[in-house]
Order: C-alpha cells, then sequence, then structure tokens
C-alpha cells in the first residue's frame, strides 16, 4: 500500500519502465491520431509522467481479486432484437460532413 | 429575480408573480452583460429559451403545471439537445446540431423547465480546471484570474454567478463536485445507474453519471427529482420506483455516524481547507451528529487506477469521431487513412489526444492484463473499503478539492498536477457511489472550500437532509461573488 499523502506531494512518480517515441508513434497510429514529431515528444514527456503516477499500481497483491468491470456488478440488461426506431436518414445526414444521394461518401478504399 | 433558488421560483410562478417568459429574459439579459466575460456558456439562443418559456406559461395558465414548470435552467454541452448546437467543449464538435434529445434533457423538458443555454466544459469533460474547452476558458466569479474546475465548469460558474438558477453537470471522476466546490455551489453526483446516460456524449462509461448543480441541497432534490428515472435506452440505466429525495430534508441528524477516512485528512490538503472542514465538522457535531473514525486503505490507489480506466474506456468511445458520419472532417486528405488521422489529429485537443493514446496503450497487446486488469481489480479493493466504512457510518465527509480555486494556466502545463486536484473524488466513481458538495465556508483569499459528503449506494434522500441541516444553520451556501446577487 502506498502513503496517500506520499502519493500527493512527495513526487514518487518514477517510471518502472521507460516509454519511448516509438510507444508513442505506435499509439498514435493505434489510434488513428496524425501527430507530428513535436506532439510526439511533448505527449511523451507529459505520458511519461502519467505513467509513473500509474505504476505505482504494480506493488499491490492481487491475487485472488475479480476485475470490476462495473460498478454494481450488473448484468446488462438485454432488449428484444426488434426494431424500435424509424428512418431518420434524412435528419441523420443533414450533420454529415460529405454525403450524396443519401450515401456518406469516403475516399476510395478499393482501386 | 436571479438571486432566487429554484424553490423560490417556482412560489413565484405559482403565485404568478411573474411569468417565465420574464423570468427567462431576465436572466438572458444578465447573460447578455456577464457572459462575454465570465465565458459560463458557449450556446444562447433566446428566441428558442422565450418560445420555452411561453409553452410553459401557457400550461400554467391551463391549469397544467408542475413544481419546475417555467423555471430555467442551463444544460452542460455535453447533453444532446434538439436543434441546439452541441459541442462537448471541442472542435470535433464546432458545428454539430444534435439530432435528438438526451433523456435528460427529454425530462427536463417534460417537466417544463425553460433552457437557457448549453454551457462551458472541459473538452469530452477530460479536465479539472475547464481550460481544455476548445472555446476558450471559463472564469470563476469569485475571481476572475483563476479557474472555476472543471469539467462542469460552465454550469459551476453560470450558477455560482447567478447566470442560471440550476444546471445540469457530469462528473466521471469529480466533474460536478469539484467545480461546486470551487465555485461555491452544490452539486450532486448520484448512485451510477440512477440518471441514464442516453444522449450524454460519453466519456468513461461505467464511470459517467448526470446530477444537478445548484445554489441549495433542497434545489439539488428538486432538479435530481427531474433528471432520474429509468431509461430503456441505456443498458446501464437502472429499474427502481420513482423516489421523492427531498422527502426526509426535514429530519434531524440527532445520532446522524459521520465517518471521517483517515488517510483524507493526512497531509494533501491546504492548511484553509483543513481548517474549513473541521469547522464543517465541529457544526455537524451541534447538530447531534457523532463522529466515527474510519479507513479507507485503498484510497491512494484511486488516481492511478482511474487513469488507466478512464483513458481506456475514452479511447474507445472516442473512436466514433472519425469524421465521417458527423464531426470534424480534414480539408486535405489522401486516403482514407490519412482522413481518419488527419481529422481526428485537428478535432481533438492536446488533453484528449493524451488520453486517448494512454487508453490505446493500456489496452494494447502486451500491456492489457498489466493495466486494465489490474486497475479493474484494484478498482474492486475500492469498492470493498467503502462497503466496510459504510458498516460503521451512515455517511462519509472530507474536503471536495485539496485546495481552492487555482490561477488560470497553473496546472495547464503538468498533467499529474491537475490530476490531483480530483484525489478526494475518483475513487467515489470508481465505487459507483453518489457524493456530493456543498460550501462549508471560505480561505484566507475569499476562495469558497466545498465539504464532500458521500453516501451509500441510493441514500441521496439521507445525504440531501444531511446537507439540508447544515444549510438551515449556516449561510455559506447564500454567499454572492461580488457582483453576482
Amino acid at each position: 500500500m502506498i502513503p496517500y499523502a506520499a502519493l500527493v506531494f512527495n513526487g514518487f512518480f518514477t517510471p518502472i519502465m521507460a516509454l519511448t517515441l516509438d510507444d508513442v508513434q505506435r499509439a498514435a497510429h493505434l489510434a488513428r491520431i496524425a501527430i507530428d514529431d513535436a506532439e510526439a515528444e511533448a505527449a511523451l514527456a507529459q505520458l511519461t509522467r502519467v505513467f509513473g503516477l500509474i505504476e505505482d499500481m504494480q506493488a499491490v497483491d492481487i491475487s485472488g481479486i475479480a476485475p470490476m468491470a462495473h460498478a454494481q456488478d450488473l448484468m446488462l440488461r438485454l432488449r428484444a432484437d426488434a426494431v424500435t426506431e424509424g428512418d431518420q436518414r434524412q435528419l441523420f445526414q443533414s450533420v454529415a460532413p460529405e454525403v450524396e444521394a443519401g450515401l456518406y461518401l469516403v475516399p476510395k478504399v478499393i482501386e | 429575480m436571479s438571486n432566487a433558488t429554484l424553490k423560490e421560483l417556482s412560489a413565484r410562478l405559482a403565485a404568478k408573480a411573474c411569468s417565465s417568459v420574464e423570468l427567462a429574459q431576465d436572466f438572458i439579459n444578465k447573460i447578455n452583460v456577464l457572459n462575454k466575460d465570465l465565458g459560463c456558456y458557449v450556446t444562447v439562443d433566446a428566441e428558442r429559451t422565450v418560445a420555452q418559456a411561453q409553452a410553459a406559461d401557457a400550461r400554467r395558465a391551463a391549469g397544467d403545471a408542475g413544481v419546475l414548470t417555467g423555471v430555467p435552467l442551463a444544460h452542460k454541452d455535453i447533453f444532446c439537445a434538439k436543434g441546439w448546437r452541441t459541442t462537448c467543449g471541442s472542435k470535433m464538435l464546432a458545428n454539430f446540431v444534435a439530432p435528438y434529445d438526451a433523456h435528460v434533457v427529454e425530462r427536463c423538458d417534460a417537466a417544463g423547465m425553460v433552457t437557457l443555454g448549453k454551457t462551458n466544459m472541459d473538452e469530452f469533460a477530460m479536465g479539472s480546471s475547464n481550460e481544455t474547452s476548445f472555446f476558450g476558458p471559463v472564469r470563476n466569479p469569485w475571481d476572475r484570474e483563476r479557474v472555476p474546475g472543471g469539467s462542469s465548469g460552465g454550469s459551476a460558474a453560470a450558477v455560482a454567478a447567478r447566470l442560471a438558477p440550476a444546471a445540469t453537470g457530469t462528473d466521471t471522476g469529480g466533474s460536478i463536485r469539484q467545480p461546486a466546490a470551487l465555485t461555491g455551489i452544490c452539486g450532486l453526483k448520484p448512485t451510477y445507474g440512477l440518471v441514464s446516460r442516453y444522449g450524454m456524449i460519453a466519456f468513461a462509461s461505467s464511470l459517467d453519471q448526470a446530477g444537478p448543480m445548484a445554489r441549495t441541497a433542497e434545489d439539488l432534490g428538486l432538479l435530481l427529482n427531474v433528471m432520474a428515472g429509468h431509461d430503456t435506452r441505456d443498458s446501464t440505466s437502472l429499474e427502481r420506483p420513482a423516489e421523492d429525495y427531498n422527502r426526509d430534508l426535514a429530519k434531524p441528524l440527532k445520532g446522524l455516524r459521520v465517518g471521517l477516512p483517515k488517510e483524507f485528512f493526512a497531509a494533501g490538503m491546504t492548511a484553509d481547507v483543513q481548517k474549513t472542514i473541521e469547522a464543517a465538522i465541529a457544526e455537524y457535531r451541534k447538530l447531534g451528529a457523532t463522529v466515527v473514525d474510519i479507513s479507507l486503505p485503498n484510497m491512494g490507489l484511486s488516481v492511478p487506477v482511474y487513469y488507466v480506466l478512464a483513458p481506456a474506456e475514452a479511447s474507445s468511445n472516442l473512436s466514433r469521431f472519425d469524421g465521417v458520419r458527423y464531426g470534424h472532417r480534414a480539408a486535405e486528405y489522401t486516403d482514407l487513412l490519412d482522413m481518419y488521422k488527419r481529422s481526428r489529429g485537428e478535432g481533438f485537443g492536446a488533453e484528449v489526444k493524451r488520453r486517448i493514446l494512454i487508453g490505446t496503450y493500456v489496452l494494447s497487446h502486451g500491456y492489457y492484463d498489466a493495466y486494465y486488469i489490474r486497475a479493474q481489480k484494484l478498482r474492486r479493493l475500492i469498492a470493498q473499503d467503502f462497503a466496510a466504512a459504510f458498516k460503521q457510518c451512515d455517511v462519509i465527509m472530507g474536503p471536495t478539492s485539496p485546495t481552492t480555486a487555482f490561477k488560470l494556466g497553473e496546472k495547464s502545463s503538468d498533467p499529474v498536477q491537475m490530476y490531483l486536484s480530483d484525489i478526494y473524488t475518483i475513487a467515489v466513481n470508481l465505487a459507483g457511489l453518489p457524493g456530493m458538495s456543498i460550501p462549508c465556508g471560505f480561505d484566507g483569499s475569499g476562495l469558497p472550500v466545498g465539504l464532500q459528503i458521500i453516501g451509500n449506494y441510493f441514500d441521496e434522500a439521507r445525504m440531501l437532509n444531511v446537507a439540508h441541516q447544515y444549510q438551515l444553520g449556516t449561510d455559506w451556501h447564500q454567499r454572492a461573488p461580488q457582483g453576482a446577487a
């Protein structure tokens, strides 16, 4: 257990495993976000701080504890597989960046 | 009129001392004067507001008015409201006009409430100072060089500055309670599942919860009565009988057991905050409460656990913003992948990108067990700490925030410092418990301090009782920043 006060102000935020620029760029690619080199460098410095904070989790014994995905551990409700909404294509497409003849336009993906 | 509470406005409308249109116009006039300095609202639409007020007046004339019919409020710009621009504080949605209503908006409309506008917020609710908004910061009405807290900073500042009698907010890690504390108002995050998330733009779905922000505990209850309710369109919405959250307001507090977690009172908060919180606890003793020392041993893990789980959920939720069906699309791109990357690179701000990157990383191959699953296990330990504590006490009290309002720019260069601003509030979201903040005094610079009250699951009525009894004997909640009242 990490002393609460120490976590707040003493700044024990040393990362166990160093994050690299490659990690940042790989995550950015997976997340489909364009970032330039300067942005990636800045992100690296700040993510290193954040991961230092997160590394504190590694010190705790978690054997025998079940993961908790949800506040009340309830089963998500299921509903009947039935149509509940009417056709609202026109309304929804009114906020689209580019549409034509009821279709969303995107760059060609198959040559 | 703008200094009146929801309860008082409701009474005036019922007595026909004023009309809803007059009331709405009064607030609109005040917003027009003060909003450009404070930045509380990102969208106002006087025509729409007045039309809604006229409909409320007609409803009253027809004898069909409810408690809050004709009473105005502001909605955090995270809630979709049909025909209103709904931005979530982001360039990504800067031109998005919602094609449907959030459940919360639907319920407020059905009650006859009048929407004054959409309030500013940290981009996609990611922030604790309202500085990450694409539309610029919100300034704290108590000191305009300081932040109002976040992410519901616009809602909090609007209520504090009397530019709205109440507002909706959302709280994923403290986003209702921390800004309420920093602006000297009241805010309640209900038990997870009480208020539907339908139409509320998702940040971290297992933690997000909407709640009321207002100037008194009683007003929180009035608004929560409208906001809460089962909704089949949110798979985590709970099916419970309707209740009046204000039913227990008058109960005396004799015998109330107040738990004080020793971890809250270890070094961490400023001396001024500590002194003010201790004075509030002393007041509760006078009201007949007994104080119980409790411990939440895994409390220190809540910030690290949160900064794994919330970004992980966010990275998944925000993948929907791809520039295809709605939202920002880059002007130039070479192919589909490039279109996605540029649209998202341009549409999201730095903090949102940072959280998506964290989430993507902790969910990526090879790290999932070490980060995500581990965090979920620790989340259970944190929830178990609360369950054990509530065997010894009825409510838990402590500070809402370790400091009072900080200066604009003071923490924006270091994300970790900013994250620690929510150190007392985050564990409550992880456990799914209800939590609230009420004003309980001021620091040496005249900035408000918030007392946090945490209840057991579904104990909102008791929490409101506990807050209301305190407000009967104190006047902190009636203090207004200069120029507001």
